[in-house]
């Protein structure tokens, strides 16, 4: 059977130019980029040009880049070295709607004594900007908004708030997992002090992570180790994964019209084919400021489950953000931030797309829902009584 | 990805009994869209009061559909009185296990069952007394108590895995906690020792005192003898460093009576030999 791969915002496949450039540093080139020989002197040298390479696509220079192991590992040092650096400040502000590397910390910190502002959302997932600038205080240590979501792919203005907390004198960080290699950034132009990116999101291997870090912002090492990154993040370089990342980098600069065009026009006929094809569905996020390849639908009266099971059937995968996916028996806490009506959260299903996917694969996907969640309606009580 | 049997996958992706009973004998439905899960059960039943028919609509993931299923094939052909005695615990093992964040869709299945029956006795639907404990799911304390003594559940956790109940706001998991020591407390009993003779007695302090005594005794230079028991009193001798040490008392007292105690028998004292 073959596998139908609409599941990019959780992980995407290693591009093949990637894992090329990669394989040489498993093998040939294995010697440790500190040591004083050219053996790994060499390595140094590729190390170098992926910190460009990662810069680049981000719009910063390469010696604001810290390469980690993964995008928590980047939210977690951004947000512990704010209060590292800020021993009196005990403020936090974040989103209802953060990844839980961020949200779970910040929960953490709450037992430590620090106290957290969640921003809410409207019921399109839009952040009211408003709302932060009442909630910037004195003791606000650092401000952490995600960048593009990664359930309904709703963008945050960013930049924007940003720009608020830096008035108040507030660092501002954000997660874009989600957004990097998808939409244009440009550091350059903005004032965030500190940015995340996971390598596996954008056709980079997992294991990899970048933590850009603006040119003067003071900062202490989450990772206490040796003098790699320059003293700020210790361990010796995952050299081949980082090689690898700035290729992916490279390629997803190269990508970012065809994402912004091929997929995004894939994403938008899968959705409106799905919405007029299946009865009571509907998009939660706002359809205008999000990500191009990421679409959440509801269907009423039938559960994520079981859809995503169905749909495994035949090969697609995708996510859900129902409670009997989320591991917990709320459903996800993004959808509830926006007040997406219960009814509508436990039959959502997330659909992300990459520039791999195909227009076969639309056509096949938009061919055998409809009949998917007939089948689940069939099933369920309260089908009928809303006919 | 959950791990279910294939008994589960099986149910899930061609169940049995879909649908509804035409002209039910007993109907109900459990759980709610807000839930994440709900099940509407009807059956009929025959000249023999015996359950004919049994079918179910339900709206849950692949382990509530696969329960419901498994549930409408186990109690057809049951009088009403065996269905009621069918367990959540049976609708899982029908299935060949679920997993134990899933168990909460055998109870709903259990649940459906038991409302059904009393639809068609005509009985109330909330059993005497019970009430909610859980507001976000609405789960009552008998639903509780009875997961509890089924499954011999221990925290609230397990609670939840199997109720729901404390999975929504968590203002509730005092009030299970309390539940689950309440039906801990009347249901444990405490193992009662056997009565020993006087011989058995004796035969166990001395070997007490061999294994767990003397060796530690013996480490810090000192050693003890048993002279004699009478009754629960036993009556030894402390030597080498013992029978010069200062603590030689608390030593008797907080560490030969205490496993003493512990090993043979609650009521033992002891006592040095009247020198």
């Amino acid at each position: 059977m073959k596998t139908i791969y609409f599941d990019n915002n959780a992980t995407t496949q290693v591009a093949s130019e990637v894992l090329e450039a990669m394989l040489p540093y498993f093998r040939e080139l294995y010697g440790n980029p500190s040591s004083m020989h050219t053996f790994g002197g060499q390595v140094g040298q590729k190390i170098r040009t992926a910190r460009e390479q990662v810069a680049e696509l981000i719009g910063a220079s390469p010696d604001e880049i810290i390469f980690t192991s993964c995008g928590s590992e980047s939210d977690n040092t951004a947000i512990h070295s704010a209060l590292a650096t800020q021993p009196d400040k005990k403020h936090i502000i974040t989103s209802r709607v953060e990844h839980p590397a961020i949200r779970a910390l910040c929960a953490h910190l709450q037992t430590q004594g620090y106290r957290i502002t969640e921003l809410s959302v409207d019921k399109s997932g839009l952040l009211d900007l408003e709302s932060l600038e009442k909630s910037l205080t004195a003791d606000t240590a650092i401000v952490s908004l995600m960048w593009g979501n990664n359930e309904t792919g709703v963008i945050f203005p960013v930049e924007k708030a940003a720009a608020i907390a830096h008035e108040r004198g507030v660092l501002f960080h954000t997660d874009a997992v989600q957004a990097a290699g998808k939409i244009p950034i440009k550091l350059k132009n903005n004032a965030i002090d500190m940015l995340s990116i996971s390598g596996h999101k954008l056709h980079a291997p997992k294991g990899i992570g970048v933590l850009y870090v603006r040119k003067g912002t003071k900062f202490s090492p989450f990772l206490i180790g040796g003098h790699q990154e320059r003293g700020r993040r210790g361990g010796t370089e995952n050299a081949p994964s980082i090689v690898g990342l700035g290729k992916a980098c490279e390629l997803a600069a190269m990508n970012m019209e065809k994402e912004n065009t091929f997929v995004k026009a894939m994403r938008d006929r899968l959705e409106t084919e799905l919405l007029n094809r299946i009865p009571q569905s509907r998009v939660n996020g706002d359809r205008s400021n999000r990500l191009p390849n990421t679409t959440n639908i509801s269907f009423e009266f039938v559960e994520g489950e079981a859809i995503l099971l169905l749909m495994n059937e035949l090969g697609i995968c995708a996510s859900s953000g129902s409670a009997c996916t989320s591991g917990s028996l709320q459903p996800s806490h993004v959808l509830r931030a926006m007040g997406v009506p219960f009814t509508m959260a436990h039959g959502s299903i997330r659909f992300s797309l990459s520039i791999y996917n195909t227009e076969e694969e639309i056509d096949f996907v938009i061919d055998k829902m409809p009949p998917i969640i007939a089948r689940l309606r069939e099933m369920s009580p309260f089908w009928k009584k809303s006919q | 990805m959950w791990e279910y049997t294939d008994k589960v996958k099986e149910h899930f992706l061609n169940p049995h009994n879909v649908g509804e009973v035409e002209d039910p004998d007993g109907e109900a439905e459990v759980g709610s869209l807000a839930c994440g899960d709900a099940l509407k059960l009807t059956f009929k039943l025959d000249e023999n009061k015996r359950i004919k028919e049994a079918k179910f609509k339900t709206f849950g993931c692949a382990s509530a559909i696969a329960s419901s299923s498994a549930l409408t094939e186990i109690i057809k052909g049951m009088t009403l009185e065996e269905a009621l005695k069918v367990s959540n615990q049976d609708i899982a093992d029908y299935l060949g296990g679920l997993p134990q964040e899933k168990m909460h869709c055998s109870v709903l299945g259990k649940q459906a069952l038991v409302k059904a029956i009393e639809n068609y006795k005509g009985a109330p639907v909330l059993e005497a007394g019970a009430k909610i404990i859980c507001e976000c799911f609405g789960v009552t304390d008998k639903d509780i108590e009875r997961a509890i003594r089924e499954n011999n559940l221990s925290t609230v956790e397990e609670v939840t895995n199997y109720t729901k109940a404390g999975g929504g706001c968590g203002n509730c998991q005092e009030a299970i906690q309390q539940i689950i020591d309440s039906v801990k407390s009347s249901t444990t009993i405490t193992p009662k020792k056997p009565k020993l003779t006087n011989l058995q007695k004796i035969r166990l302090i001395e070997e007490t005192i061999d294994r767990e005594i003397r060796p530690s005794l013996r480490n810090d230079g000192g050693d003890i003898d048993l002279i004699d028991v009478v009754g629960n009193r036993v009556i030894v001798a402390t030597r080498g460093a013992c029978a010069t040490c200062k603590a030689a008392d608390i030593t008797l007292k907080n560490f030969v009576e205490y496993r003493l105690k512990e090993l043979v028998s609650p009521d033992i004292t002891v006592e040095e030999e009247a020198k």
